[in-house]
């Protein structure tokens, strides 16, 4: 029994509670994707450097907090500059909606005319970022770290192994549940939602029904915006903000709005988690879970890793070329690309 | 002049014209049907009517007013309601939904008229709570019409209401148009089932070539031998 509750420890410590908090930052990062495809009808490259710019305005709001000595305890005090990053976000998303996409939307211009644009703002917010902030490698998560530590696991349990549970970690899914409980709450119940619904369902109806197309637009950027500076101020916090890194989201992201079925918003959370667990469930070294659950003499010699760490992106790039194949609409029956 | 008056329209989609002085009207309580072979301009006059397609001549009055050069959604704002052919419902959203966003341009409270709505159509308000997507063409064509008359049109246009359903389905809409016109609300269609239409028709216009070629009331177009033959089919 110890053997099974020790082998569930290592498992929750190494692949289930990072998986969920890593699944939580994806699908707030594939719900911005899949909310532009399903109104603006384009897939946003952008959307990965529009997360590391708001998280780049979070941080530095965060250490402007940090040298006026305001903090939040135990919480980390970027989520008092939250609100500062989303602001920057939202102003620079407007921008580049204004200047770029609205001539085009004007025009009616093809979808992949809109995806070489977003490519372009994809690589002017990385040039952008990395002159602001630089390319390293910034940490900014302080507060509490654990909630609950390997040793007092251990204490508390009396088993060998232990299971950190980190506060980012906890912080991370907290946030999200209540990110998507607005959003959804938000789509399904106020006007303004009901009507970015039916503007993505049928654009010519909803126009027929009085719906202000621009207001529409607008709106849909605002949330994207938000969604990815959560997503991206979250990932930082979790483990820390490099622009390189968060320009690499941007294939996990893209996969797990595929998966779950583009322009589909419940897709977008259940491809996050399905992307995340691949991920770490096939990258992850299960010896020590086999050492507890199996005989001794049946003890694997090898590490029982499927994959080396280096290839997680092409876990998910693997996904994403298999649900193109098979079941394009993915799991929800979105939109074919 | 008559509530819905078209005058002398022209126009098409930028190259040849479709629409050569084609003329329609219709008063309140009244059904004006619109038939005429493939390619006649049938639709093209009712988008014209809707301003969905830019007149090169001609003008469309509404209660006295000159609204030719309003826009789609201004015209809804006037009071009049659209039922295009195809994509007219939000598949991926409730009944009920689709009935709320007919009410969107509303400032009032719409659930009397939804109400009245339902009262018209019984099998909506049971299905209130399903997709549009899930329903079947005949009931799919009640939820397009009951969206347009959300927002307590004084004019309904209707093009080919029963385009893809059964005969019985037909005849089902058709009572409910009654009904409608029952209201005082004044109803223009385009109908591929020309004979049928003619029958509750207080006018009847046979569009050929974008100009019209009789006009006429319903029960004179369906009694007219040239009409009989060459578009009723004998």
């Amino acid at each position: 029994m110890a053997d099974i509750l020790n082998a569930l420890a290592v498992f929750g410590n190494f692949v289930a509670v990072p998986g969920i908090a890593y699944g939580s930052q994806l699908a707030l990062g594939a719900l911005g994707i899949t909310l532009i495809y399903a109104v603006l009808r384009f897939a946003n490259f952008a959307h990965g450097d529009t997360m590391a710019f708001g998280t780049m305005a979070a941080i530095l709001g965060t250490w402007g907090l940090q040298a006026a000595g305001i903090g939040l305890g135990p919480l980390p005090t970027a989520l008092l500059a939250l609100p500062l990053g989303i602001a920057a976000t939202a102003g620079l998303v407007l921008l580049t909606d204004r200047y770029i996409y609205r001539y085009h939307r004007a025009r009616r211009s093809t979808p992949v005319t809109f995806v070489i644009l977003s490519i372009g703002v994809m690589f002017v917010l990385n040039g952008l970022v990395r002159f602001v902030i630089g390319p390293d490698d910034q940490r900014f998560a302080d507060g509490e770290r654990f909630i609950i530590r390997a040793r007092d696991f251990e204490a508390l349990t009396g088993l060998e192994e232990g299971l950190t549970i980190r506060t980012t970690q906890l912080l991370t899914l907290v946030v999200a549940v209540a990110v998507v409980a607005a959003l959804f709450w938000f789509l399904r119940r106020t006007r303004t939602g009901k009507a970015m619904r039916a503007f993505s369902d049928n654009e010519d109806l909803a126009l027929l029904s009085g719906v202000d197309p621009d207001r529409v637009v607008r709106v849909t950027w605002l949330i994207a915006a938000a969604l990815a500076t959560v997503a991206g101020v979250l990932y930082g916090l979790d483990k820390s903000f490099k622009p390189f890194t968060y320009f690499q989201l941007l294939l996990p992201m893209f996969a797990a709005a595929i998966v779950g079925g583009i322009g589909h918003p419940v897709g977008a959370i259940a491809g996050g988690f399905v992307i995340a667990f691949s991920e770490l469930g096939l990258t992850y070294a299960y010896k020590r879970v086999a050492g507890y659950l199996l005989p001794e003499p049946w003890a694997p010699e090898g590490l029982m890793q499927l994959l080396g760490t280096d290839y997680k992106f092409a876990i998910s790039f693997i996904i994403l070329v298999v649900v193109l194949l098979v079941r394009p609409t993915g799991l929800f029956r979105g939109q074919v690309i | 002049m008559s509530f819905l008056s078209a005058e002398a329209m022209t126009g098409g989609y930028g190259g040849a014209d479709i629409l050569c002085g084609c003329a329609l009207a219709v008063e309140r309580g009244e059904i004006a049907v619109i038939v005429g072979p493939n390619g006649a301009g049938k639709s093209t006059a009712m988008k014209a009517v809707f301003g969905m397609l830019a007149l090169r001549e001609g003008r469309v009055t509404l209660d006295g007013d000159d609204i030719t050069r309003l826009k789609p959604q201004e015209r809804v704002a006037r009071g009049m309601g659209f039922v295009p052919q195809t994509r007219n419902v939000f598949t991926g959203m409730t009944v009920e939904e689709n009935l709320e966003m007919g009410a969107y341009l509303r400032d009032d409270d719409p659930a009397e008229t939804m109400a009245q709505v339902f009262a018209l159509f019984p099998v909506l308000a049971e299905k209130r709570g399903q997709r549009a997507g899930e329903l079947s063409g005949g009931q799919r064509q009640q939820v397009a019409v009951g969206r347009a008359l959300m927002t307590r049109p004084s004019l309904l246009m209707l093009d080919e209401p029963t385009a893809g359903v059964s005969p019985k389905v037909m005849d089902e809409l058709f009572d409910r148009i009654l009904e409608i016109r029952a209201t005082g609300i004044a109803v223009l269609m385009v109908e591929q089932n020309a004979r049928q239409a003619l029958e509750i028709a207080d006018r009847g216009y046979v569009l050929v070539q974008g100009t019209n070629r009789h006009t006429d009331t319903g029960a004179a177009l369906l009694a007219d031998p040239d009409v009989r033959r060459s578009f009723l089919g004998g």
